[in-house]
């Protein structure tokens, strides 16, 4: 691919396929810790961090462990317990490192092993037979539009306290109603990178 | 007695995704359409069954510290199965379904359950409650599904139910229409058990 190539690349995994809102991955946490902006950006950081790197390593897992192996059926059960080993150690490393950021990202790291983004993303990146460059650009690249969805929805939503909504969609209703009209606006970048 | 009340909870008193919300991703994403809604449904099901029972059969050799990650695994193993046996004997609907097959393995409610009632319980009781819940899970999904199919599509379990002259809505089988429609049906359940509540208040007072 040329440079114009990775730039529609990005920029279509950024915005035009969203995973949170146009492949519907990684929604739990989309909604748990969207209620503040703090936690919110906690969240996306932890999420860059891991994804890019979970993405990166299912990738040598697959291609040099479970494929000359023949065992690619156990796929799904690699990849969860590299994921899962993945936290559990970014956690040990940060804590004794970077304990400033480990402050900061602490809670949100646990989290991360049943965001279905990241096992989401790591197999994509399997199935539409990406290389080793594509994999790390397509994971960081969702990573970044996970992010930004949920920073903006984090956004809308700390406003809600000056709204008045209805008794009956207070709480998760609202937020599914109000991620519905972000949805909708993503999709206005569809005519972007050439159509669906 | 005390397993039927574990079993028939699933339906209402906790049914999935609505009065338990979690594990949206997949209903969110494959309730395109009743009969994909419904499948998932039981696939889900079969892996809360099976993953409560053996949670609940190994509740006293597995050692708290490590639970989760055995529990993990142990889920893993029954989705690689599903997968499996989908791929054999449903393909189309497994190329349907396609990425969120595996990531059963990540859905909050089968971990949830796990931790929080096999982990602790009796295998009949455990396998009741998996079954209440899957069966739950499975009707939220069917009942979606069928609803984004009518209004997006005008069919129901691929029959045109609302004649050809029907011009589909087709915001409700995007992305958007997911999200709003599954909005507006978690605040009709709200709606729903508060008219319920205030009655039962009005008859004890």
């Amino acid at each position: 691919m040329s440079f114009g190539d990775y730039m529609l690349f990005i920029v279509g995994a950024i915005l035009v396929n969203n995973i949170l809102l146009a492949k519907f991955l990684g929604n739990c946490p989309f909604l748990g810790v969207s209620r503040r902006m703090d936690t919110a950006t906690g969240m996306s950081m932890a999420v860059i961090f891991v994804m890019t790197m979970a993405g990166m390593i299912t990738w040598l897992v697959q291609y040099y462990v479970l494929e000359p192996l023949s065992i690619e059926y156990l796929q799904t059960i690699a990849f969860i317990l590299v994921i899962a080993a993945l936290v559990q150690l970014v956690e040990i490393v940060m804590q004794k490192s970077l304990p400033a950021l480990y402050r900061a990202l602490g809670i949100f790291l646990p989290l991360i092993t049943t965001n279905c983004a990241v096992l989401g993303v790591a197999i994509i990146n399997i199935k539409e037979e990406y290389n080793f460059l594509d994999t790390v650009i397509f994971s960081f690249a969702s990573a970044v539009g996970y992010s930004l969805a949920l920073i903006l929805f984090a956004g809308i939503r700390e406003r809600f306290v000056l709204a008045r909504i209805p008794k009956v969609f207070d709480g998760t209703a609202i937020g599914l109603v109000t991620a519905g009209f972000l949805a909708l606006a993503f999709s206005g970048f569809a005519g972007l990178v050439g159509g669906h | 007695m005390a397993v039927v009340k574990e079993f028939t909870k699933g339906f209402w008193d906790v049914l999935p995704p609505f009065r338990l919300v979690l594990g949206l991703c997949p209903v969110l994403a494959v309730t395109t359409s009743a009969e994909n809604g419904a499948g998932m449904g039981l696939a889900t099901t079969f892996v809360l069954v099976c993953s409560n029972v053996l949670v609940s059969l190994l509740r006293k050799i597995i050692p708290s510290k490590v639970r989760i990650a055995a529990y993990i695994v142990i889920i893993a193993s029954f989705v690689v199965m599903v997968e499996l046996l989908m791929q054999a004997y449903s393909y189309p609907l497994y190329q349907a379904l396609g990425i969120f097959i595996p990531l059963i393995v990540v859905n909050c409610i089968i971990l949830g359950r796990a931790e929080a009632f096999a982990g602790k319980n009796g295998v009949a009781a455990s396998a009741a409650d998996g079954l209440g819940i899957g069966l739950g899970f499975t009707i939220s999904l069917f009942v979606l599904g069928g609803i984004r199919e009518i209004i997006g599509n005008g069919t129901f379990l691929g029959l045109h139910v609302l004649g050809t002259g029907y011009e589909p809505f087709t915001f409700m089988v995007r992305a958007p229409g997911a999200f709003v429609s599954l909005g507006v049906m978690l605040a009709l359940i709200n709606w729903i058990s508060a008219r319920l509540e205030a009655r039962k208040r009005r008859n004890a007072s």
